[in-house]
C-alpha cells in the first residue's frame, strides 16, 4: 500500500466517523424541538448530545485539514466546486453551534423558541447537503483537464442527488432517535422509539431505491467486482435489523446497527470511488485519483507519523468522554444547554 | 470590484471577526484554569464562584470562536483553490495537525469540563480545563506555523509545478514562527486578562461580590502585565526580524519612501502621499529607528522605492509596494494600544497589591474601557502583517491575485459574503448582549446553586452555568 492510498483510507475513516457521530447529533437537533413537549423536555433531549457534539464536529474539521494536506487537489477542486452547497452548510453549522450555547442563557420562551428553530435549521440542512454531495461523488462531476469543476451549482441538484439528500436526512433522524433511546428513559425514551418505528419503513425504502439507482446508473457499488455490492445491501439489512431491535427495545444493539448502516453505506461509496477521489463526468482521463491529487511522499510520511501517534490518544479520550457521560439523562438532572 | 477583491474582503472580514473571539478563548481558558487551580488547592468556594462566573462568558465566546473557525479552514479551498493546490503540501499539514492535536483536545475536554462538575473528582475536573487551555495554545502554534510559511517560506522546493515540503523541521523552526508565535500568544493572554480585569473593575465599582472580583482582578492583572511586556519584547524582535525577511513591510510600516538617513529617525506621524510616493509632513524622533532596528544609534534602512527596484529585478515587472498608509497607521495604532495597555496594567497591579482599587473609581472605569485596547492591537497587528505582505500571498512565491479560485463566480462570492457578514453581525450582537446580560446580574452564583439542588422547583427556568 502506498502512502497516498493509506491517506485515502484515513480520510475516508475521518469522514465516516464524522457521519456516524455527527449524524446522531444532527438527528437529535432536528427532533428535539418536536419531541419535547415543554422547555425542560427539549433541554433533556438536547443535553443527550451536550458533552459530545463539539468534538464530533471536529471529525469534519480534521477530515478537511487532512484532505488539504494529503490531497491538495481533492480539497481545492471539491471545496471550490461545491461552493454554494458548502456556504449553506457552513451557515447551518455556525447557526447550530451557537444555538446550543445561546438558548439556555436567557430564560424567555421567545428567545428559546428562536434558538430552537436555529438548532433545527442548522441540523436539518447539513445532512441533506451531505447526501447531495455523496450522490454527486457517485455520479461524477464535470471536472475539466485543469482539475477544475465547471458549471454552476444547479447541476448538483439532479433527482438522484435530491434522493440522496432526503435519504441521508432520514437516516440521520432515525440514527438520532436511536441515540436518544440509549440516553434517556421513560416517556422521553418511548416517544423517540415510537417516532423511530414510524420513520423506519420510509428510510429503508429510500435507502433501497438509492442503492438500486446507484447500482444501475453508477459504477460505485461494483467498481472492484460485483461481489462488492454486498456492502450497501448490508447497510440496508443493518437498518432493517435496527428497526426490529428498536421495536423489541434492544436499544444498544439497535443504535449499533444504525451506526453500522451509516458506516457501511458511506464506506461502500468511498470503496467504489477508490482509487478515484473525484470522478469526472466529462472524461475518464480527468478523474482526480489518489495518485494525481496527492501531496509529495515526504509530506505524507510526516503526516503519517503524526496521525498514527495522535489518533490512539484522540480515540481514547473521546471514548472516555462517552464513558463518563454514559448515564441516562433524567429531567431532574443538571442540564447545561 | 471584481471577484478577487470580494474574496479578499470576505477573507479579511471573516478572519478579523474570528480573531475577536479566539484571543479571548486563549486568554480566558488560562485564567479560568488558574482560578480553578486556586479553588482546588485552597478549597475556597470564592474561587469556585469566580471560575463559574468566567466560565459562562468563556462558553459563549468559545462557541462563536469555534463555529467561525470552521469557515476559516474551508475558505482556503472554497475561495483560494489555486493557492490550496499550490502550497497544500506545505501549508495543509499544519492545519491537519491542528485539528488532530488541538481541536480534538479542546472540544472533547470542554464538554467534559462543562458537564463534569458533579461527575468527576475535583482534580480530574481541573485537569480537563487545563487541557482545554493547552489545546488553545497548541492550536495557535500550528496555525501560526502555517502563517509563518506565508510570511517567510522555508522547508520547500518546487516540484511538479507546486511547492512541496522538503523539511518539516525547517517549517517548525522557521525563525519567523518563533518571533510571531510568542508575540501572538502573549497578546492573546493579554486580551483575556484585560477582559477579566475590565469586567472585574466594573463589578468592583458596582460592589457586586467584591471579594470574587478583586481576586479575579488580581490574577488577571498579573497575567496582563507580564503578557503585555512579553508581547512588546517579541513584537520588537519581530520588527527586527522583518529587516531580514520582509524589508518592504518594514519600510511601509515606517513610511520610508527613500532610504533613510544614517542614523535613522523614527517617524511618529506622517501625511503620506502615495501618489507622489513621498510624505508631505512628518514628525520624527532622531536616532530612534536605527536604535529600534539595529540596537545601536546608527545604521540606515532601505526605502520603498529602492526595494521596489530590487524586487523588479528579482521577481520581474510589477508593483511590490504594499498599501503604505494602511500598514503605517495600523502599526502605530497597534503600538499605541500596547503602550496604553502597559500603563494601565502597571498601575492596576500596583493598586491591586495595595488593595486600593475600591477607592479609585476613575481608574476602575478606565480599566473597563480598556477592555477594547488589546482588540485594537490584535486587529491592527494582523492588518499590518497581512497587508504589509501584499502583493504576495506567500512571500516571494505566489501573489494574491494568482491565488483565487478560477471557477467561483462574482455572484457566488457576493452571496457568501453577504450571508456570512449578516450572520456574523447577528452573532456579534447576540454574544455582546449575552455578555452584558451575564455581567450585569448582581447575583449569579447563588441562583445557580439553588437550581443545581432542585431543578424541579422552577421547572424550565433553570439558568445553569
Amino acid at each position: 500500500m502506498s502512502l497516498s492510498e493509506f491517506w485515502f483510507i484515513l480520510i475516508a475513516i475521518l469522514f465516516i466517523g464524522f457521519f456516524v457521530l455527527e449524524g446522531f447529533d444532527f438527528g437529535v437537533g432536528i427532533v428535539s424541538r418536536f419531541l419535547g413537549k415543554n422547555d425542560l423536555e427539549k433541554r433533556a433531549y438536547i443535553n443527550t448530545i451536550g458533552p459530545f457534539w463539539d468534538a464530533n464536529e471536529v471529525w469534519l474539521i480534521t477530515a478537511g485539514g487532512a484532505m488539504f494536506a494529503a490531497f491538495p487537489h481533492w480539497y481545492a477542486t471539491m471545496f471550490s466546486g461545491f461552493y454554494i452547497p458548502l456556504v449553506l452548510m457552513l451557515l447551518a453549522l455556525i447557526l447550530r453551534g451557537v444555538s446550543f450555547e445561546f438558548r439556555s442563557k436567557v430564560n424567555n420562551p421567545k428567545w428559546r423558541n428562536t434558538w430552537d428553530w436555529a438548532l433545527f435549521i442548522g441540523s436539518f440542512l447539513p445532512p441533506i447537503l451531505w447526501g447531495v454531495v455523496l450522490a454527486n461523488f457517485m455520479t461524477g462531476m464535470p471536472i475539466d483537464q485543469n482539475k477544475e469543476m465547471v458549471g454552476g451549482f444547479i447541476q448538483f441538484l439532479h433527482p438522484f442527488a435530491l434522493l440522496g439528500g432526503v435519504m441521508f436526512l432520514l437516516l440521520c433522524i432515525v440514527h438520532g432517535l436511536q441515540f436518544i433511546t440509549i440516553r434517556t428513559e421513560g416517556t422521553l425514551q418511548d416517544r423517540a422509539r415510537n417516532v423511530g418505528v414510524k420513520l423506519a419503513p420510509f428510510t429503508i425504502l429510500l435507502l433501497l431505491v438509492f442503492i438500486l439507482i446507484g447500482l444501475y446508473t453508477t459504477d460505485i457499488f461494483t467498481y472492484h467486482g460485483s461481489l462488492w455490492v454486498i456492502v450497501p445491501f448490508l447497510a440496508l439489512i443493518a437498518l432493517f435489523a435496527a428497526n426490529v431491535l428498536n421495536i423489541k427495545k434492544y436499544d444498544g444493539w439497535a443504535f449499533a446497527l444504525t451506526s453500522a448502516t451509516i458506516v457501511l453505506l458511506t464506506a461502500s461509496i468511498f470503496i467504489g470511488m477508490f482509487p478515484r477521489v473525484m470522478i469526472s463526468s466529462m472524461n475518464e482521463a480527468y478523474h482526480l485519483t489518489v495518485y494525481n491529487a496527492s501531496s509529495g511522499d515526504y509530506t505524507l510520511k510526516i503526516m503519517s507519523y503524526f496521525s498514527l501517534t495522535l489518533l490512539p490518544f484522540v480515540l481514547g479520550y473521546q471514548a472516555w468522554s462517552y464513558y463518563i457521560f454514559r448515564k441516562r439523562i433524567k429531567k431532574k438532572d443538571q442540564l447545561e444547554y | 470590484m471584481d471577484v478577487l477583491d470580494l474574496a479578499r474582503l470576505q477573507f479579511a472580514s471573516t478572519t478579523i471577526f474570528h480573531y475577536i473571539y479566539v484571543p479571548i478563548s486563549i486568554g480566558l481558558a488560562l485564567i479560568i484554569a488558574i482560578l480553578q487551580t486556586l479553588y482546588v488547592v485552597k478549597n475556597d468556594e470564592m474561587y469556585k464562584r469566580a471560575t463559574k462566573f468566567w466560565g459562562t462568558l468563556f462558553l459563549i465566546n468559545f462557541a462563536v470562536g469555534v463555529v467561525t473557525g470552521i469557515l476559516q479552514e474551508f475558505q482556503f479551498g472554497m475561495n483560494w483553490s489555486t493557492y490550496s493546490r499550490f502550497v497544500g503540501d506545505v501549508f495543509g499539514p499544519s492545519l491537519a495537525i491542528e485539528g488532530l492535536l488541538a481541536f480534538f483536545m479542546e472540544s472533547t475536554f470542554i464538554g467534559i469540563w462543562v458537564f463534569g462538575w458533579n461527575r468527576l473528582s475535583k482534580k480530574v475536573h481541573l485537569l480537563s480545563i487545563w487541557l482545554v487551555s493547552l489545546g488553545t495554545i497548541l492550536s495557535s502554534f500550528w496555525i501560526l506555523s502555517a502563517n509563518a510559511f506565508m510570511q517567510s517560506p522555508v522547508g520547500y522546493e518546487f516540484a511538479d509545478g507546486r511547492a512541496q515540503m522538503t523539511s518539516f523541521t525547517e517549517i517548525l523552526t522557521n525563525p519567523h514562527l518563533w518571533v510571531q508565535f510568542p508575540h501572538v500568544l502573549f497578546s492573546a493572554f493579554l486580551t483575556g486578562a484585560f477582559l477579566v480585569a475590565g469586567i472585574s473593575a466594573w463589578k468592583i465599582y458596582r460592589k457586586h461580590d467584591v471579594e470574587v472580583f478583586k481576586q479575579s482582578f488580581r490574577v488577571a492583572i498579573i497575567i496582563g502585565t507580564v503578557s503585555v511586556l512579553f508581547t512588546m519584547v517579541f513584537g520588537h524582535q519581530q520588527m527586527q526580524h522583518l529587516y531580514e525577511t520582509q524589508p518592504m513591510k518594514l519600510a511601509a510600516a515606517e513610511g520610508l519612501w527613500q532610504n533613510s538617513q544614517d542614523p535613522a529617525p523614527f517617524t511618529v506621524a506622517a501625511v503620506i502621499d502615495t501618489e507622489n510616493q513621498a510624505n508631505s509632513f512628518e514628525i520624527q524622533i532622531p536616532y530612534l529607528l536605527s536604535f529600534l532596528t539595529f540596537n545601536e544609534f546608527s545604521g540606515s534602512l532601505q526605502g520603498l522605492l529602492e526595494l521596489q527596484e530590487q524586487y523588479v529585478e528579482t521577481y520581474g515587472p510589477g508593483n511590490y509596494i504594499p498599501p503604505v498608509k494602511t500598514v503605517f497607521w495600523s502599526f502605530r495604532i497597534m503600538v499605541a494600544s500596547g503602550m496604553i495597555t502597559l500603563l494601565l496594567a502597571l498601575y492596576g497591579w500596583y493598586a491591586s497589591r495595595k488593595d486600593k482599587l475600591e477607592s479609585k473609581p476613575l481608574f476602575l472605569k478606565l480599566m473597563t474601557v480598556g477592555i477594547g485596547l488589546p482588540f485594537l492591537g490584535n486587529t491592527f497587528g494582523w492588518i499590518m502583517t497581512e497587508m504589509g505582505r501584499q502583493p504576495w500571498v506567500v512571500f516571494g512565491i505566489m501573489q494574491t491575485e494568482d491565488a483565487v479560485s478560477p471557477t467561483v463566480t462574482f455572484n457566488e462570492v457576493l452571496f457568501s459574503f453577504i450571508s456570512f457578514t449578516t450572520l456574523y453581525a447577528i452573532l456579534a450582537g447576540v454574544s455582546v448582549y449575552l455578555f452584558v446580560n451575564h455581567i450585569r446580574k448582581e447575583k449569579h452564583v447563588e441562583q445557580v446553586d439553588q437550581v443545581t439542588e432542585d431543578p424541579f422547583e422552577e421547572e424550565g427556568t433553570a439558568v445553569v452555568s
